[in-house]
């Protein structure tokens, strides 16, 4: 634990003082709901469009994420001194994979706003925002947790930017799915409906099935 | 020129080989960067590792850093056999490759304390480090704001951070000038005290520093012999 907090403190000291991956996210995703506005000429919408169009832009933005999550490690040389160092190497991939979470839950503190504005007519209240965040949360892990993985994977190759969509969008599927499915009700013209618990199972069995999954081969992305 | 495979002789029962090579290989795809390298250093010794680019100097460093598998042969770093036992040779050798593995956004402190925790090294080696290779007073400015001298410099408070008992150096004194090199001796030189595996292209400055010479030319062992039987010709005859 003390060597996943010596690395978390390094990614946030990174962030902080040369902001990359939260501000392009960010922009990203406001951007995209800007298109979505004046795109769909339509004053608000609602439903599995209004899920869609959330947990679609949540996705491509945290595909920018990935895409940028290893390349200060690997450009700099910080791959080879973290291992380097006596430490158990799976650290470097739970660390990772808080940081990408953490950017992703501030990243949603600017585009649930920006969401709630340009896309939903009479905004949200606290029962869709408590709602929100229960799936957005696990939505989080499950896009924390296969991003770490296959950034660490594509991070190895030459055409990087390429490899880290194509395979981190297959894999990805069934949490967009998921979620959009769990989130349609709660984002529905006449208020919050209710979740469905087997959705949220389903989202929590993704985290937990790719969670171990990643901690088992995390390891061996490391290796030469 | 001295025929290869050789060993530096160790005294019988004597304190383990720094490094132990028999019969290394390492490939990249199918061209091989190491082939059949063998030779052992004593502990407290200096190897300088000659030969034109590409000759698999650098490669041979990573090897001993642990960074890369060897693919045929055996290595031992400090008596531990590579790769499997890999992670008892971590953390007691030190690797100054061409790249400073620094993060450029973050000060010297800042990546010095960095490596400290991984390292479980106390903060106030950190403030000595930096002291002692003369960037003490920019301590505190963005690595990218720094000139290559001054990188290397932070680059080698790095290295010896942990205090490890075998220094890998590839070009250690690239990029610096004279009065920075001689401030870094005691820390990389011979001096510290350590075993040390050095790349140089410096045949006089090379050969001055070893104990034992190695010449590399295409990955394999061209020259081993202790520095005192060789001179500059031989080296110069590696580039050729």
């Amino acid at each position: 634990m003390r060597t996943v907090a010596t690395l978390l403190r390094k990614e946030l000291l990174l962030e902080r003082k040369v902001p990359q991956l939260v501000p392009a996210m960010s922009l990203f995703s406001v951007t995209t709901f800007v298109v979505f506005h004046f795109a769909l000429q339509q004053r608000s919408v609602d439903g599995d469009l209004a899920a869609g169009i959330l947990v679609v832009t949540l996705l491509f933005a945290t595909i920018l994420g990935i895409n940028r999550l290893y390349v200060a490690d690997r450009e700099e040389g910080g791959f080879d001194a973290f291992l380097l160092a006596p430490v158990d190497r799976t650290a470097f991939g739970v660390a990772k994979a808080v940081t990408l979470f953490a950017f992703l839950v501030l990243l949603e503190v600017v585009m649930l706003p920006a969401f709630a504005i340009l896309l939903l007519g009479p905004g949200m209240g606290f029962e869709v925002v408590g709602k929100l965040v229960v799936v957005l949360l696990l939505v989080n892990v499950g896009l924390a947790v296969v991003g770490t993985l296959v950034g660490a994977l594509a991070i190895q190759t030459r055409a990087r930017d390429l490899i880290g969509p194509l395979i981190a969008l297959p894999l990805l599927v069934p949490v967009v799915i998921t979620a959009a499915r769990a989130l349609s009700p709660v984002l529905g013209a006449d208020g919050a409906g209710a979740l469905e618990g087997r959705w949220l199972g389903v989202l929590g069995l993704y985290d937990l099935v790719f969670g171990l999954l990643a901690y088992a081969l995390f390891d061996f992305l490391l290796e030469d | 020129m001295t025929t290869p495979p050789a060993t530096e002789p160790a005294p019988p029962g004597g304190p383990v080989a720094a490094v132990e090579l028999a019969g290394l290989t390492r490939r990249y795809g199918a061209r091989a960067a190491l082939e059949d390298v063998s030779f052992s250093l004593a502990p407290g010794r200096t190897l300088v590792v000659f030969g034109p680019n590409g000759a698999g100097k650098s490669t041979l460093l990573r090897v001993l850093a642990t960074l890369l598998r060897p693919h045929a042969g055996t290595a031992r770093v400090l008596g531990h056999e590579l790769p499997g036992a890999g992670w008892a040779v971590r953390g007691r050798v030190g690797l100054l490759a061409h790249e400073p593995l620094l993060y450029r956004d973050l000060s010297p402190r800042e990546n010095l304390r960095f490596q400290a925790r991984l390292h479980g090294v106390a903060a106030e080696r950190v403030e000595e480090l930096l002291d002692a290779v003369g960037i003490g007073l920019r301590a505190d400015d963005p690595l990218h704001t720094f000139s290559r001298g001054m990188v290397q410099r932070t680059a080698v408070a790095r290295v010896v951070l942990h205090d490890p008992e075998l220094l890998l150096l590839d070009e250690p004194r690239a990029n610096l000038d004279p009065a920075a090199a001689a401030l870094l001796e005691p820390l990389i030189g011979r001096a510290s005290g350590r075993s040390r595996v050095i790349t140089s292209h410096d045949p006089a400055g090379g050969l001055e520093e070893a104990d034992v010479a190695l010449g590399l030319v295409g990955g394999r062992a061209a020259l081993f012999a202790p520095a005192a039987e060789v001179d500059a010709a031989a080296i110069g005859a590696l580039y050729r």
